[in-house]
């Protein structure tokens, strides 16, 4: 019999019944929430007059719309009427519906949702996860089958603790060999999506595998899966090992006691089989992997940090011409322009890709006893939740970010998406650790290049981007 | 969910690679708690001049004239022509809740976003997939003739083009029946209400750790 894949025995042991099409019904065993995509689910059951299915799956809290300074107004910082009304329709929701987990805004432990997940133990391997947000895959990290969804779709968990879907085409992503200093889990994730393209995943769940991955942490396993999306994969997996146990033991919703160890038992036979089918296998050499910074709209228009910008006259498919064109006029660059000269004007060290406490040592690493460039007027460090904050603060972080002139805030999204204060102005130029450079993204006409912390670091200083291998 | 059977609708192009959902509604409106009224928004920084914030009159704002919605030749189109990746990015049910208020009930392209793709059935609009070769020509008719229209069915899965051409496009059985009868799908997923708690209690048996 061949061997199953990782992502095949996680769905198979989640199909409640299977039309004669393949379409399933998949049972989902955790349900996190925040604001933006819950409120008109929650009308939904209401107008139906429909109950909650199971309320102790779901885990929830505020994050997209939370200020990130201020909190000490009357407001909370809140001043956005229409924001706050969304944050306020949550509380009542939850307070209405129940929940296992929720973190009010200004709560010790509020923070970006898909960091609190892991944090308190609620992310488990062997489960699956869903969320109204598309970086749900950075849950994949724990070996655990976990996606986006939409706001229906929200409603179709909160009312019946399934979804209907099919199975996806399975694909490994397989790096091995030791990377360079200075090459960290971001630059992988952005290698992969300048190899495979931003819909290279299409279809698929994405397995990574390979040294290079067991050697990454558990919070280099999130950045990695945070970005299986931006690649076009629904859900990214690492199959857990005894680091993702080590990171798990303890932690308030783990198992405890006799559980704990018939977890681990169970969670140890959570990986793809020698010989097992993968629809698509690529294959990348750790060692070759330089640091990246995207220079379009794009996250595949990538380049290392050695490169230069693409010249469209080379570029012989017209689409794809085009495509460069129009990147290259709305991010102010010209043809050729190397990557080390483009100046920046701001720096966002934060979100759902990497606003762990490991990031935040990272981009410190850079900092000590440096000040930010003079070119850069801003540069925010927003933690990813109040367990991270305090803990930067306990290792005297904070301090390293305000002596070199930076902000250090409140957990939240923050300028990932600005929704809240935090934006780029039309036509700044932001460094950011964040996952999307689109158009408009972090701001109406704001400029947005993906890098690491340690590279977001490195620029803060040199207010340019700069060759962080070479000290 | 309104049904959706048969449209014979005005084609808009929009010819451009990787449109994101950022792009098709942007953050700024997803601080409404409703469903409904995003069509003004559709696209909101490609078609107007000015930022746009919530609840402002689309009607005075200034025009971005040559964004294909605002050409005189497309007002009224239900069928959005696009190309590959379409709907990458954010999994916001606002985009294709802002695309069906604008009026589109079909978006043909080469490829979808799979969030996006799943998210446009729970709400009316058709998703059809088509060959590069067939969004090719329906880019090169629709630039040459105006008015240029196209009649979908779904009960027969074809998309017809003036000439009388057609090509025939995939849906999955259950996503045809859904749309065809503008089914809410939660009710019939509670048809195996039972089932699901079988599964549950075995589920649970095996691994009470996820039921803490």
């Amino acid at each position: 019999m061949a061997g199953k894949t990782l992502y095949d025995k996680l769905w198979e042991s989640h199909v409640v019944r299977e039309e004669s099409d393949g379409t399933c019904l998949l049972y989902i065993d955790r349900h996190l929430m925040h604001e933006v995509t819950s409120p008109q689910a929650f009308e939904g059951l209401r107008l139906a007059g429909r109950r909650i299915w199971r309320k102790e799956s779901v885990v929830a809290n505020p994050d997209h719309n939370t200020p990130t300074d201020h909190w000490d107004d009357a407001d909370g910082g809140l001043k956005d009427p229409v924001s706050r009304k969304q944050v306020e329709t949550l509380d009542a929701n939850i307070k209405e519906f129940g929940a296992l987990v929720y973190f009010p805004f200004k709560h010790a432990n509020q923070g970006i949702i898909h960091v609190i997940g892991p944090e308190n133990g609620t992310t488990l391997p062997g489960m699956t996860v869903v969320c109204g947000d598309s970086h749900t895959s950075t849950h994949g990290a724990f070996g655990a089958l976990a996606f986006g969804v939409g706001t229906s779709e929200v409603e179709h968990v909160l009312a019946t603790q399934t979804l209907v879907g099919k199975r996806s085409k399975r694909m490994l992503i397989r790096v091995d060999g030791k990377v360079s200093p200075g090459v960290t889990a971001k630059d992988i994730a952005l290698a992969i999506i300048g190899k495979i393209g931003t819909a290279g995943g299409t279809g698929y769940a994405v397995e990574f595998g390979g040294s290079a991955i067991r050697d990454l942490s558990m919070e280099g396993r999130m950045t990695l899966c945070n970005m299986a999306i931006e690649g076009g994969a629904r859900a990214g997996l690492v199959a857990p090992d005894e680091k993702t146990f080590e990171y798990l033991k303890g932690r308030q919703f783990a198992p405890h006691g006799a559980n704990w160890d018939k977890a681990v038992a169970w969670w140890k036979t959570l990986q793809s089989d020698a010989g097992a089918k993968f629809d698509l296998v690529v294959e990348l050499d750790a060692a070759k992997i330089e640091p990246q910074v995207t220079w379009g709209t794009s996250p595949e228009q990538v380049l290392p940090v050695g490169g230069r910008v693409p010249n469209p006259a080379k570029e012989k498919d017209a689409q794809k011409r085009a495509g460069i064109e129009r990147a290259l006029a709305y991010m102010g660059l010209k043809a050729d322009t190397p990557i080390q000269d483009i100046r920046i004007d701001k720096v966002f060290i934060g979100s759902c890709t990497n606003s762990r406490i490991e990031d935040l040592r990272a981009a410190a690493k850079y900092m000590k006893g440096r000040k930010k460039a003079a070119n850069v007027k801003l540069v925010l460090v927003v933690p990813g939740s109040g367990q991270v904050k305090r803990q930067a603060e306990a290792e005297g972080l904070d301090k390293i970010f305000t002596d070199a002139g930076f902000e250090w805030r409140e957990p939240g999204c923050s300028m990932c998406l600005a929704m809240n204060a935090d934006r780029l102005a039309p036509g700044e130029r932001c460094a950011s650790t964040s996952n999307r450079n689109f158009e408009g993204r972090q701001g109406a006409g704001g400029r947005t290049h993906l890098v690491s912390p340690e590279m977001a670091a490195a620029a803060a200083i040199a207010g340019h981007f700069v060759d962080i291998r070479k000290k | 969910m309104k049904p959706f059977k048969y449209l014979d609708g005005l084609v808009c192009p929009l010819d451009r690679a990787n449109v994101d959902t950022d792009a098709i509604i942007p953050k700024q409106f997803l601080k409404s708690i409703k469903r409904s009224g995003f069509g003004p928004y559709l696209f909101d920084e490609w078609r107007y001049a000015d930022i746009g914030e919530p609840d402002m009159d689309c009607s005075q704002r200034p025009l971005k004239k040559d964004f294909v919605l605002n050409q005189p030749r497309y007002q009224g189109a239900q069928i959005l022509l696009a190309r590959d990746n379409f709907g990458c990015g954010s999994s916001r049910e606002h985009a294709p809740w802002a695309i069906e208020d604008y009026g589109f009930r079909v978006v043909i392209a080469p490829s979808f976003a799979d969030i996006f793709f799943g998210n446009c059935y729970k709400n009316g609009v058709l998703p059809i997939v088509a060959s590069a070769a067939i969004v090719d020509q329906l880019f090169r008719e629709c630039a040459a003739q105006k008015g240029y229209r196209l009649r979908v069915d779904l009960e027969t899965q074809t998309v017809r083009n003036p000439a009388g051409e057609w090509f025939r496009f995939d849906i999955t059985p259950h996503r045809k029946h859904c749309l065809l009868n503008g089914l809410d799908e939660i009710g019939l997923t509670l048809q195996h209400a039972d089932q699901i708690k079988a599964f549950e209690a075995k589920h649970k048996a095996a691994q009470p750790w996820l039921f803490a």
